[in-house]
C-alpha cells in the first residue's frame, strides 16, 4: 500500500514537472538589457516603463505564446552588456534580446547574435554601424547620422554659414560630427573649428568661452541624452544666445525627459530629432498621456518610444510567423516592416535592417507652462545616411 | 584671455572647497578618508532637496548643506572613523572606499542616477563685461560669488588655524597626541570637531558645485581623483599648499582646454606627473610634523 503511495506521488509529481517544461516551451522570451544605474540611468528607465507599458496595452500572449519580460542592468558597462546577453541566451534561452544603451555594449553583444542567430532589436545606441555588426540587427531608434544630416540641412537653409561643433569625444559623437560637417559644407556652409569635450567632464566652460571668442553664427551639439542640461545653462550662463550665436543641435540635448528642468534659457533651442513628446498626432497623445499616468508624471523621451516601437516589431514578427520563435524567420519578418508609431509613420529598411523615420526640426517652446520641443517642419522618410554600403 | 583665468581661478576655488576637507583629516589625522566624496555629494543633494522640494532660497542652502554634513561627519565618525585612525593605510583605505561605493548605492537608490538640476536666483544668473578685444574680462556671476565665498572661507580657515586657540590645539594634538593629551588637551574632542568641519566644508562645497560640476550618484568617484591631486600637489601641511594646487590645477585645466582642446583631459594629470617628480612632497612640504 505503502509503495503504491510512493509510486503514485512520483508520478504525480514527474507529470508536475513535464507539464511545467511544457508551458516553459510555451512562453516566448525577451532580453531586454538595459543601463539602469550609471551614467545612463535614465534611459534604461524610460525604457523598461515603455517597455512594460506596451505590454500592457497590448496583452501578453502573443500568437498563442505568452510573453516573458527579463529585464536585466547592464551597468553602462560593455562587458556587462556581453555577460548577461550570454546568459539570456545560453540559461535562460531567450527568443530576442533587446535594448542596449550605449554602441560599445551593442558593439560587443553583436557577435553573440550571429552565433546564437537571436535576433538583436537595439532601443537606443545611435551609432551608424551598429546593424553591419550583426545580420540579427535589427534597430527601432535613431541615428546620430540621420538627425545630424537633417540639422545640416537645415542650418544651411536658414542663413547659418558659420557652424562650430561642438561634440562629446566617443563614437556617437564622432559620427554627429563627421556627417554634420560633409552635408553642411556641402551645402557651402563653413566649420570654423571642431571641438570634443572628454565624456566625463561636464564643465564646458573653457570650451563655450573658445567658441563665444570665435563668434560663429551658431553651434552645433551632440552630448548624450543627461548631459544637456548643464550645457544648456553653461551657454545661457555665458550669454553666447546675446552675443548672437545661436545652438543647434540634435534632440538629445533638448531630451523631454529633463527639457522642463533646463528652465526658460532653453527657449528658441532649435534641434532635430524623430521624437518629441509634443509630436501632434492622436496615437502619441494617447501614449504620453498613458505613459506619464503609469509613471508619476514621467514624460516620455526618444528613448521610451524607441522600446515601445522596439516591443511592437517583435510582437508583430512573432504574429507573422505564427508563434514560432526561429531567430531567422523573425528577423526576415522584422525586415520591412511598416507601421505607425507615437513619433509618426516609421519602417524598417529591408537591406539595412535599420529604421526609416521622419525627422522632425523642432523649437523649444512653453506650452501649458511647461517646456516642449515644438515642431515645425519635418524630413520625411530618412534613411540612415551613414551606412557604407 | 582674462576670461579664461577668472574661470580658472572659480573652478580652482571650488576644487578648494571640496579637497580641502581632505586634506585636514590627511594631513592632520593622518586618516586618508577617500568617502570625503560623498560628503560633499550629501551636500549636494541637501540642497537640491531643499530646493526642489521646499523652495528654501539657496543662500539659506549652503549653510544647511555645510551643517547637515557636518552633522553626519561626527555621527560617523564616532560610530566608524575613530576605530580605524589606528590602523594601516590600507585598512583606512578600504574601508572608506567601501563607504564611498555604499553612498553611491544608497544615493541611486533614493534619488534615482538622473542628473540633478537646480534654478539659482537671478542676481546669479547674468554676466558682466570689461574691457574690449584680447582683454575683454567676462564674469559671471555665479562664478564671482564662488570665488568671493571660497576666498573668505580660504582666509578664515587660515586665521583659525594659525591665530587662534583651537588652532594650537589642533596642531598639537596632529603633531604629537600623547604629549598633547598629557597636556590637557582633549584630542579625541579636537579630532572629532576637525573632521566635522572638513566634511561640512565637503558638503558646502558639493552644494555650490552643483551649478558647475553637476551632481549625481556617482560624483564621489567622478571627482575623488581631482581631490587626491589637490591633496598630492599642494602638500598636507597648511591651508594655504591646497589653496595654491587647486588654483593652478584650476587654471591649467580651463586654459588647458581652451588652448589645446585636443588634449582635453589630460592636460591636470600631466602637471600634477611633472610636480610630483620634480617635488613628491607637494609643493608646500611639511618640515618636523609626524
Amino acid at each position: 500500500m505503502k509503495t503504491c503511495n510512493i509510486l503514485r506521488l512520483a508520478a504525480l509529481t514527474s507529470s508536475l514537472i513535464f507539464s511545467a517544461g511544457a508551458i516553459a516551451a510555451d512562453s516566448f522570451k525577451i532580453g531586454l538589457i538595459l543601463p539602469m544605474t550609471g551614467q545612463q540611468a535614465s534611459t534604461g528607465r524610460q525604457e523598461e516603463a515603455a517597455a512594460r507599458l506596451y505590454m500592457a496595452q497590448h496583452g501578453d500572449t502573443v500568437a498563442g505564446r505568452k510573453i516573458e519580460l527579463i529585464v536585466k542592468d547592464d551597468t553602462t558597462v560593455p562587458d556587462m552588456t556581453k555577460r548577461l546577453a550570454q546568459e539570456l541566451i545560453v540559461n535562460d534561452k531567450v527568443n530576442v534580446i533587446a535594448g542596449f544603451g550605449i554602441t560599445p555594449s551593442a558593439m560587443a553583444t553583436a557577435p553573440l547574435a550571429t552565433q546564437s542567430k537571436t535576433p538583436m532589436v537595439v532601443t537606443a545606441a545611435a551609432t551608424s554601424s551598429i546593424t553591419e555588426a550583426s545580420p540579427y540587427v535589427v534597430r527601432t531608434s535613431f541615428t546620430l547620422a540621420q538627425a545630424s544630416v537633417s540639422v545640416a540641412n537645415w542650418a544651411g537653409k536658414n542663413k547659418i554659414s558659420k557652424v562650430i561643433t561642438l561634440v562629446s569625444d566617443y563614437g556617437p559623437g564622432k559620427d554627429a560630427e563627421k556627417y554634420f560637417s560633409q552635408t553642411f559644407t556641402a551645402n557651402g556652409g563653413q566649420i570654423v573649428e571642431s571641438l570634443r569635450v572628454p565624456l566625463m567632464n561636464p564643465d564646458f566652460a573653457p570650451f563655450l568661452q573658445k567658441v563665444r571668442d570665435a563668434k560663429p553664427d551658431a553651434l552645433f551639439v551632440f552630448v548624450p541624452s543627461g548631459s544637456g542640461a548643464s550645457l544648456m545653462k553653461q551657454f545661457i550662463e555665458r550669454g553666447m544666445d546675446k552675443a548672437g550665436i545661436k545652438l543647434i543641435a540634435t534632440g538629445d540635448v533638448t531630451d523631454d525627459d529633463q527639457l522642463n528642468g533646463m528652465g526658460d534659457g532653453a527657449l528658441g533651442v532649435v534641434t532635430g530629432h524623430h521624437y518629441s513628446a509634443a509630436h501632434p498626432s492622436k496615437m502619441n497623445k494617447d501614449f504620453v498621456k498613458a505613459f506619464e499616468k503609469a509613471n508619476n508624471g514621467m514624460r516620455p523621451n526618444f528613448m521610451a518610444v524607441a522600446a515601445y516601437d522596439g516591443m511592437h516589431v517583435i510582437y508583430e514578427a512573432l504574429k507573422a510567423t505564427k508563434g514560432e520563435g526561429d531567430g531567422d524567420a523573425l528577423v526576415t519578418a522584422m525586415k520591412g516592416m511598416k507601421f505607425e508609431s507615437p513619433r509618426g509613420p516609421i519602417s524598417i529598411d529591408p537591406d539595412t535592417r535599420d529604421i526609416v523615420q521622419n525627422i522632425y526640426m523642432r523649437k523649444v517652446e512653453k506650452q501649458h507652462g511647461q517646456l516642449y520641443n515644438i515642431e515645425f517642419d519635418v524630413l520625411k522618410d530618412v534613411k540612415d545616411p551613414g551606412k557604407t554600403k | 584671455m582674462l576670461t579664461i583665468l577668472f574661470d580658472g581661478i572659480a573652478y580652482g576655488m571650488l576644487l578648494f572647497v571640496l579637497a580641502v576637507g581632505l586634506s585636514v583629516t590627511m594631513g592632520l589625522m593622518n586618516f586618508i578618508n577617500l568617502a570625503h566624496g560623498a560628503f560633499a555629494m550629501t551636500g549636494g543633494y541637501v540642497t537640491v532637496l531643499l530646493m526642489q522640494r521646499m523652495d528654501v532660497p539657496f543662500l539659506l542652502c549652503l549653510p544647511a548643506a555645510f551643517i547637515s554634513t557636518a552633522v553626519l561627519g561626527v555621527i560617523f565618525e564616532r560610530t566608524l572613523y575613530r576605530h580605524m585612525y589606528h590602523r594601516s593605510h590600507l585598512d583606512q583605505v578600504l574601508f572608506s572606499i567601501g563607504l564611498t561605493f555604499m553612498s553611491v548605492a544608497s544615493m541611486t537608490y533614493a534619488m534615482s542616477s538622473s542628473q540633478q538640476i537646480i534654478q539659482l536666483p537671478e542676481w546669479l544668473k547674468g554676466r558682466t563685461e570689461i574691457g574690449e578685444g584680447t582683454w575683454v574680462l567676462g564674469m559671471g556671476h555665479y562664478r564671482i560669488f564662488l570665488i568671493v565665498i571660497c576666498a573668505l572661507l580660504a582666509w578664515g580657515l587660515q586665521a583659525i588655524l594659525t591665530h587662534s586657540r583651537f588652532g594650537s590645539r589642533l596642531r598639537a594634538s596632529v603633531d604629537d597626541q600623547r604629549v598633547a593629551a598629557g597636556l590637557g588637551i582633549n584630542v579625541n574632542g579636537i579630532f572629532m570637531i576637525t573632521f566635522a568641519a572638513g566634511s561640512g566644508l565637503a558638503g558646502l562645497g558639493g552644494a555650490l558645485g552643483i551649478e558647475v560640476l553637476g551632481l549625481d550618484p556617482s560624483f564621489p568617484l567622478k571627482y575623488l581623483i581631482y581631490f587626491l591631486i589637490v591633496v598630492a600637489v599642494g602638500g598636507t601641511s597648511s591651508i594655504t599648499g591646497p589653496l595654491f594646487a587647486a588654483l593652478l590645477l584650476g587654471i591649467a585645466d580651463v586654459a588647458g582646454k581652451y588652448y589645446i582642446p585636443q588634449m582635453g583631459a589630460f592636460i591636470v594629470y600631466t602637471l600634477m606627473i611633472v610636480i610630483l617628480l620634480w617635488r613628491p612632497h607637494g609643493l608646500f612640504e611639511r618640515k618636523g610634523g609626524k
